[in-house]
């Protein structure tokens, strides 16, 4: 293993960690609201995808940090561990330059998305009344 | 220039799971590739949905309402069973990872104690942790949202 695999690995597994806070706090405000009702993730009411409780989210400067960071980490501890299981297969070195090429694409473009879609969701909560 | 050793993989993917006559420890591999592989196909789609907020509430109903209501009940709690297995076993495989997990090293007196066995009880904690997640989750998913 080269330092720089060695330097990538580790960042997957820092990686890893991170997204086991910010994805249980996503999980807990999203999926568990019922069980652990946290009035300031959902102030609007039990629905946590009712808009107006989407808007309030949207709002927090916290919450689109968060979402920026769980999109970045998210992608980056996913596809990396996807071009780990695809390198086991032992491609050919073209391929293997293809494959990692195809993946940064795909998670620079994503991650590029996900923090515009965040960015303007806080605009667009921003300029609701209410 | 030293002879490097090559391992042709000769089993593949199958080898995730016929690998060899191994313990409990290479089906949770098997199941945190598994889960993985999901969670990341999940969210490469669920970055585009959740961008709809961007664009106002109509736009955000109408994608909400095109992934609500049965099968994608499920698939949400599939989703949620995933993330709860893959975090726990992976906090595991990280603290095995870093040698928190795997015991001093020690001269090689019968009865030998593996490294694998100095872990296994944290796996079973990890594991009995994911199951009661899943459980409290059902519950909020089936019973509390009313689906």
């Amino acid at each position: 293993m080269s330092m720089k695999d060695t330097k990538l690995w580790t960042w997957h597994m820092a990686a890893g960690v991170i997204i086991l806070v910010l994805l249980g706090a996503h999980m807990l405000t999203m999926h568990l609201n019922g069980v652990l009702p946290i009035e300031s993730l959902n102030p609007a009411g039990d629905d946590p995808l009712d808009w107006a409780n989407v808007v309030a989210r949207g709002r927090e400067v916290s919450q689109v940090f968060g979402y920026i960071f769980l999109v970045g980490f998210g992608l980056f501890h996913g596809l990396y561990g996807l071009r780990n299981i695809l390198f086991e297969l032992n491609p050919a070195a073209g391929l293997k330059r293809l494959i990692s090429v195809v993946l940064l694409l795909l998670g620079l473009g994503l991650f590029v998305y996900g923090a515009w879609s965040a960015v303007a969701a806080r605009t667009m909560a921003l300029s609701v009344s209410g | 220039m030293p002879e490097v050793k090559k391992y042709p993989n000769r089993l593949g993917i199958k080898g995730w799971l016929l690998g060899g006559k191994w313990g409990p420890e290479r089906y949770l591999y098997f199941l945190h590739r598994v889960t993985g592989l999901g969670l990341l196909f999940y969210f490469l789609i669920h970055i585009f949905v959740v961008s709809s907020r961007s664009f106002g509430q109509e736009q955000w109903e109408t994608a909400m309402g095109r992934v609500t209501g049965g099968i994608f009940v499920v698939g949400e709690f599939l989703v949620f069973v995933a993330f709860a297995f893959h975090a726990l076993n992976g906090l595991r495989l990280v603290l095995v990872e870093l040698g928190i997990l795997t015991g001093k090293a020690e001269d090689p007196v019968f009865p030998y104690r593996s490294s694998l066995n100095v872990q296994r009880p944290f796996m079973i904690v990890m594991m009995i942790l994911a199951a009661i997640l899943i459980v409290v989750g059902g519950y909020d998913f089936f019973v509390l949202a009313g689906h």
